[in-house]
């Protein structure tokens, strides 16, 4: 059968999805950024709640999460989305409210407003990529960042005595009252992809039945800030980062 | 001989050539195009094997940049 | 019906005309001298009459985004404190200018630097119209000289914001916020409903209709062509605010041998110096500048070549002078009489000041 005679929409079973629009993305190649993006598209159409549907993007490399996935949006401050998506759910209760966040967006600096609007039970979704590094600056030790990971501000890697331990921030989420769902996934395998697919599924879900604050967090790469192939990015996630950030649910109430 | 066949078509603009696509595939379709690069300079992935190809999808689950289409038929 | 008259202080005025006037949204943290605002509120329970959200933050950083977010849907939502408070929400009130956001931000100063003191203070008018955080944008500021125009500034303070997509700030101080007046509250008004603010707010974040483009509220533009494009459009738009939205009061102007120009509860010190000065014989004049961004230059370059000298009265060590200096650029001696540190000056200190630095 000629491929010719294949290639028909009613073939078709994968394709780049609706809500991701033709912009090129700035990400490096074999970034998990786009990954992700891809997830949040399709979960937004399966869901059909484009018309009900407000982003808040980060600073970090997501930055310009805006300008791919093809919803309303707000762009925060650095570290500040879960207090944005705080007020835009509490103002619009039946809108389908997320923010999209790198380690240092919201376990460095945003630390606290992570922690508390969680802690509020805030009826809003949190896609948290963690892939212990700050990619968007040039590849700095992020709170995630590994023992000993080498980076541009801990060129010998991550002395705990000096800059402590990395922070298991999805842990901490897990034990507040006002979370209701909170997972760990990744999306270097097209099994993996499926799977965070439906975290990120359940946690908008939770948002529109509103049970409180869901976090899917990502383990993620970042190939140009680990100086690495991205392959090789994934086999090194698979060894390190797992190991410190087990996959799994975490809570699930 | 397979049961279904599938095969892929690659935005070859968007492509960056990561290489992602050609790990996953499970049936040695996909390799980066050893010379040929498109305009961003990046040697895109294309089918090097097509005949193998079964439309698993697993090359399109794990594109970074939504560049793949993946098609089936049973046959 | 006759208009109802009540007694409240002025940080209360501020929670029951935010009621009134259908604001969506309040977020705020505590801090002294104003947490009557949010205490009024919680106590009036808006949530349960007018759907208005009242939510204590866990930090005024937090606070601020909040109201990045209510705002940036197009919601008539709001946030107060006080001076340590408003430093930590230059960062959100910078990234609203760059977002051209609307919203109400009260500042009922106190005392600074650092921790300070909790007594009354004028010293963040720098803070206040000359920037505070970072980036070339302009507040709307409007000041309150009495508890009556706590409670109407609300009104007037949403209207411009959303009249212009710019921030606009109340810049009371300790003695407005905590004094005790009559007032005459404004009637209520309904808040906007969703389709009312999609209609009138096209560019508000409250989900993409096919056939409109996605909505983005951001101030981050990296192409230098594009943000200077953005930053002349922020020009042209505080021009106009200038041009149209300047307000202040004359009290006892004409023929005046002498002028004080003062804002706030300085300016109601500075009405008693009048009426001493005048027992004494002595014409003094009072420009009042409510709003203080835009600042009423011209009027007070009127007054250049027609009195003899000008006093600038504030609660502070000289910030407003140097727009009075500005405005009369050189023509009349302009001197500064001021109380640091929550000291609140009597009416004769200020007359001799005007004895001593201008006679």
């Amino acid at each position: 059968m000629d491929t010719k005679d294949i290639i028909k929409p009613e073939n078709l079973v994968y394709s780049k999805p609706r809500l991701l629009n033709d912009n090129p993305m700035h990400y490096c190649p074999g970034c998990s950024h786009g990954v992700v993006h891809k997830l949040i598209a399709e979960v937004i159409d399966e869901m059909g709640m484009e018309e009900q549907t407000i982003g808040v993007a980060p600073v970090g490399c997501a930055v310009f999460a805006y300008n791919y996935i093809d919803i309303d949006w707000q762009e925060a401050a650095h570290g500040r989305a879960p207090a944005i998506a705080t007020a835009i759910k509490r103002l619009n209760p039946d809108k389908l409210v997320f923010t999209y966040q790198g380690d240092g967006d919201l376990a460095a600096i945003g630390t606290a407003e992570t922690i508390h609007a969680c802690n509020r039970g805030e009826n809003i979704a949190i896609i948290f990529i963690n892939n212990g590094i700050y990619g968007m600056t040039g590849g700095q030790m992020a709170p995630t960042t590994l023992e000993g990971m080498v980076t541009s501000t801990c060129p010998y890697g991550r002395n705990v005595d000096l800059y402590g331990y990395p922070l298991k921030i999805s842990d901490l989420v897990a034990k507040l009252d006002g979370s209701c769902y909170v997972t760990r996934q990744s999306v270097h395998t097209a099994a993996a992809v499926k799977k965070a697919k439906k975290a990120i599924r359940q946690a908008f879900e939770n948002s529109m039945a509103k049970k409180g604050a869901s976090l899917v967090e990502i383990v993620s790469t970042c190939a140009s800030g680990w100086k690495m192939l991205p392959e090789n990015a994934n086999k090194w996630m698979e060894e390190h980062m797992f190991a410190k950030y087990p996959l799994g649910d975490l809570k699930n109430e | 001989m397979a049961k279904v066949k599938g095969t892929v078509v690659v935005n070859n603009e968007r492509c960056k050539g990561c290489n992602l696509c050609v790990v996953a595939c499970p049936a040695d379709v996909l390799a980066l195009q050893p010379k040929e690069v498109n305009d961003k300079g990046y040697h895109y992935a294309y089918m090097k094997n097509p005949d193998n190809c079964i439309g698993c999808a697993s090359c399109g689950y794990v594109c970074p940049d939504g560049c793949i289409s993946v098609y089936k038929v049973k046959l | 019906m006759a208009e109802e008259v009540k007694l409240m202080k002025g940080n209360e005025a501020i929670a029951h005309a935010a009621i009134r006037y259908g604001a969506d949204g309040y977020f705020g943290y505590p801090i002294t001298p104003q947490s009557e605002i949010m205490e009024t509120l919680m106590e009036e329970k808006p949530w349960e009459t007018t759907g208005m959200v009242v939510l204590q933050a866990e930090s005024e950083v937090a606070a601020i985004n909040m109201v990045y977010g209510g705002a940036g849907c197009g919601k008539a939502v709001m946030t107060s404190s006080s001076s340590p408070g408003v430093s930590l929400k230059q960062e959100g009130i910078s990234y609203m200018a760059g977002a051209e956001l609307p919203c109400l931000i009260v500042n009922v100063m106190r005392g600074g630097p650092g921790l300070g003191t909790i007594q009354p203070s004028q010293a963040d008018y720098f803070q206040t119209v000359k920037g505070g955080g970072h980036g070339d944008y302009r507040l709307i500021t409007l000041a309150p000289a009495s508890v009556q125009e706590m409670a109407d500034f609300v009104k007037l303070g949403f209207d411009l914001a959303f009249k212009y997509r710019n921030p606009a700030i109340i810049l009371a101080d300790g003695v407005i916020g905590q004094m005790m007046e009559k007032v005459v509250l404004p009637p209520f008004q309904p808040r906007l409903t969703e389709v009312e603010i999609r209609q009138a707010r096209p560019w508000a974040t409250q989900g993409k209709p096919a056939g409109r483009k996605r909505n983005v509220i951001t101030s981050l533009e990296l192409d230098p062509a594009r943000m200077e494009e953005n930053n002349l459009r922020f020009q042209a738009k505080y021009r106009e605010i200038e041009k149209h939205e300047v307000r202040y009061e004359e009290l006892d102007c004409t023929d005046a041998d002498y002028l004080m120009v003062a804002f706030g509860s300085m300016a109601r010190i500075c009405q008693k110096t009048q009426e001493m000065a005048a027992a004494e014989g002595i014409k003094i004049g009072l420009l009042r500048p409510i709003t203080l961004w835009p600042f009423p230059t011209e009027a007070i370059a009127g007054y250049a070549d027609k009195v003899k000298g000008i006093l600038v009265p504030e609660l502070n060590a000289g910030q407003m002078i140097e727009d009075v200096r500005l405005a009369v650029n050189g023509r009349v001696k302009v001197e500064h009489f001021g109380r640091l540190g929550g000291i609140v000056p009597t009416p004769d200190e200020v007359l001799n000041a005007i004895k001593e630095k201008l006679m």
